[in-house]
């Protein structure tokens, strides 16, 4: 669905003014300002961007490269649960690749994309610093450590 | 203040966090205020305890008695026996916490503990992080009152010189001479800032002190602060740690609160103030000038140096940048001396260091290790060895940037100097153990994966070279490597090394370089035999069923999803390799062992 500024992203926008307003005299301020105008939409469509753009007095495209430099931003809407299956160092000698190709298998979905029934993101994450319990994914703020790949599909089957 | 008889500790670090503790800690308040306890008994939620293989963990103090992976419908039993009847459930402790029959050990008697000395995490695991008036307790704040009233900032400075602490970020850069450049610069402003960008894969020290002690890197940052003539600090902290930076901030607001941040500390002239900025998710920003970049709210690409950031920094102005786990060094030193901090270590490397014990080890989790224990100190002794009867194959240190140790280096000592001269390096304390599954040739290039996805793309060594690398080490473990390879590798990282912009390009060939250097004939075996001798190379592998074994029952050629098994029921069965995937289905399903993989 197309961003509108002025009909039912109308509140959206006036969040994201509100928190302009509030950051911008700070030095270093485009960051946060982005960070939290995610938060509000979910993802930085590029009309969000333009209007960071034009409420700070920068350009397009300095707002843009902070978006494509850092993992954390993402430019298109994420599904409804966000997974993210821990590819750090712990992780990954203790077979979080295998979990990782069993998700994508069942999801038929690829890695770093989402379903077609905007259900579910499939994202392989850095190190998420749970290394005590690897390998370990999280599907929203929930943590879930020791996995076995065909556990993964009774983990799904809950959401 | 209400004095408790007992209290009961409860990890809530992020590991545990993970397997539940928030969960537990209800359920002994509920179940406490039961047992008409509430006035008798403190439930307190700490940091992290280390052992996050046992989580989670509960430590019930006087006794000092090491519950391990508790779970919820554990609680009632432990207070009902333990905090009311004071019998000890054993059954519930940790298994090394028990001695014999009749008696238990208390958790510093444990012999993960044992040889572990606890500096920078002293306070984890003991104090609520939540509440600055638990840090005040134990000596919290007292080095900065002495600082502001006895000490010149120089005199400050000389003694963390005299101390000689170093970087713990990894490089290991000696701290006071950092402070010292920054205070002889000239500025109008200057900045304080600590690195907590812990991108290191496998690495969760700094994580566990902001999430166990917030208030040590606080005090310490005021430290440096009034040393160099600084009013303001930023602490950069990853965005994918939200318990630490929850903490953090309740930390800053309680120290505002009690006038130890803000205005006139201690009634001093002295002022400082902190503020958080969060990560975005780019390893590259625990580079130095590219963390100030991002602060600044740009692209996080290095600059070059010099200048310096001593002398041109944050917003271009005299800036020091120091990692948490240094940080959380400095209010010690200052109160029990440089003498003490250097008596511990070895002659270049002074004091402790931290590290996160992962991979194939029994007791995964976070140690402190006075600087020269051996490596087999920590694999054996503290780490409780490689799991499943495994033998230890290498232990990697230092991340993307650093190096495998092999077991022929078990005995080396752990500090800075040693570990360079085998190829490694310190790092910021992510210490990954492999056992013999584990494909070095597949560590190379996972580690090359990782560096090609977070090169920023500024300098064409790093951009372009370790894309090749890469791509010559994917080729390798897919059975296509070409006599040669290994040189183009080498010649390659030679290139990148002398020639990238910062310090993540500049290290990059490290993982690669090692696994050469002591895993040279795993490299070979994969390119001139098209084997891998670890059995994970999956492209590589051959599975093939063994006649002698073989009962003809067909399940394998049941469960095969391409159809590679054929055979007459009650005959030996075969694979064909031309269709077999690999995907180990028939090995997993047979019921004789009669299917191998080599």
């Amino acid at each position: 669905m197309p961003i509108d500024r002025n009909g039912k992203d109308k509140e959206k926008f006036q969040q994201l003014q509100a928190v302009i307003d509030d950051k911008k005299g700070m030095p270093g301020a485009l960051m946060p300002i982005m960070q939290n105008a995610q938060e509000i939409f979910g993802y930085l469509p590029i009309e969000v961007q333009q209007f960071i753009a034009d409420e700070l007095n920068i350009t397009l495209s300095e707002v843009y490269g902070v978006a494509t430099f850092y993992a954390q931003f993402v430019l298109e809407p994420q599904g409804e649960h966000v997974i993210g299956v821990c590819l750090g160092t712990a992780c990954y000698v203790k077979g979080s690749q295998a979990v990782l190709d069993k998700l994508s298998e069942i999801l038929h979905c690829p890695v770093g994309k989402t379903t077609e029934d905007g259900k579910f993101t499939l994202n392989a994450t850095r190190c998420l610093g749970a290394c005590g319990l690897a390998p370990v994914m999280m599907i929203g703020d929930e943590v879930y450590g020791r996995l076995k790949p065909d556990e993964v599909e009774g983990i799904l089957a809950k959401y | 203040m209400d004095l408790f008889r007992s209290h009961v500790l409860v990890c809530g670090g992020t590991g545990c966090s993970s397997s539940g503790s928030a969960e537990l800690i209800r359920l002994f308040e509920e179940d406490i205020a039961k047992a008409g306890l509430e006035n008798e008994v403190k439930v307190v939620r700490t940091g992290c305890f280390g052992l996050c293989a046992m989580g989670p963990i509960v430590i019930v103090y006087p006794e000092g008695a090491f519950y391990s992976r508790i779970r919820p419908e554990n609680v009632e039993e432990i207070v009902n026996e333990h905090l009311l009847k004071g019998r000890i459930v054993r059954r519930l402790l940790c298994s090394e916490a028990i001695e014999d029959e009749t008696t238990t050990k208390s958790l510093d008697e444990v012999d993960f503990y044992k040889k572990q000395k606890r500096v920078a995490l002293r306070n984890c695991g003991v104090i609520d992080p939540e509440n600055i008036d638990e840090y005040i307790a134990f000596d919290g704040y007292r080095a900065l009152g002495k600082v502001l009233t006895e000490m010149t900032p120089q005199e400050v400075i000389d003694v963390i010189k005299a101390s000689g602490l170093r970087g713990r970020g990894g490089a290991g850069f000696p701290t006071g001479t950092k402070w010292q450049f920054a205070r002889n610069a000239v500025g109008d402003k200057k900045f304080v800032c600590c690195n907590a960008d812990e991108g290191d894969p496998g690495a969760f020290m700094d994580r566990s002190v902001l999430e166990g002690d917030p208030h040590a890197v606080i005090e310490a940052m005021a430290i440096a602060a009034y040393a160099i003539g600084s009013d303001q600090g930023y602490i950069y902290v990853r965005a994918e740690y939200p318990i630490a930076v929850k903490r953090l901030q309740i930390a800053i607001g309680q120290a505002r609160e009690y006038g130890l941040l803000g205005k006139n500390i201690f009634g001093t002239d002295f002022s400082f103030d902190l503020d958080i900025r969060l990560g975005a998710g780019a390893f590259v920003c625990g580079e130095e000038t590219a963390l100030m970049n991002s602060i600044e709210g740009k692209r996080g690409e290095p600059r070059p140096r010099p200048p310096f950031p001593a002398n041109k920094g944050l917003f271009e102005k005299p800036t020091i940048l120091n990692n948490v786990e240094t940080y959380a060094n400095v209010a010690q030193i200052i109160l029990k001396g440089a003498d003490w901090f250097a008596s511990m270590g070895t002659e270049k490397s002074k004091g402790t260091k931290v590290f996160a014990l992962g991979g194939k080890i029994n007791n995964t989790g976070l140690v402190e290790i006075p600087m020269g224990t051996t490596l087999r100190e920590i694999i054996y002794d503290i780490g409780g060895g490689i799991p499943n009867g495994k033998k230890f194959k290498a232990a990697q240190t230092g991340g993307p940037s650093g190096g495998c140790i092999p077991a022929s280096l078990l005995d080396v000592s752990i500090d800075y100097d040693s570990l360079i001269a085998i190829g490694s390096m310190m790092g910021s304390g992510g210490m990954i153990v492999m056992d013999e599954d584990n494909c070095m040739v597949d560590i190379a290039r996972f580690f090359l994966d990782f560096t090609v996805d977070e090169s920023c793309g500024k300098c064409t060594p790093c951009r372009i070279g370790t894309r090749r690398m890469l791509e010559i080490l994917e080729r390798i473990t897919e059975g296509k490597g070409e006599p040669g390879d290994i040189e183009k590798l080498e010649t390659l990282a030679k290139n990148i090394k002398a020639t990238a912009l910062c310090g993540l390009g500049q290290t990059a060939p490290n993982p690669v370089l090692s696994t050469l250097q002591y895993f040279r004939d795993e490299y070979e075996a994969h390119i001139y035999e098209k084997r891998c001798p670890a059995g994970h190379c999956k492209k590589l592998l051959r599975y093939t069923i063994d006649p002698a074994l073989c009962k003809g029952c067909s399940l394998c050629s049941k469960v095969c999803p391409v159809g590679a098994i054929t055979g007459e029921l009650r005959k030996t069965f075969s694979i064909d390799p031309n269709k077999c995937i690999k995907c180990g289905s028939c090995m997993e399903k047979c019921r004789f062992n009669a299917i191998s993989r080599k």
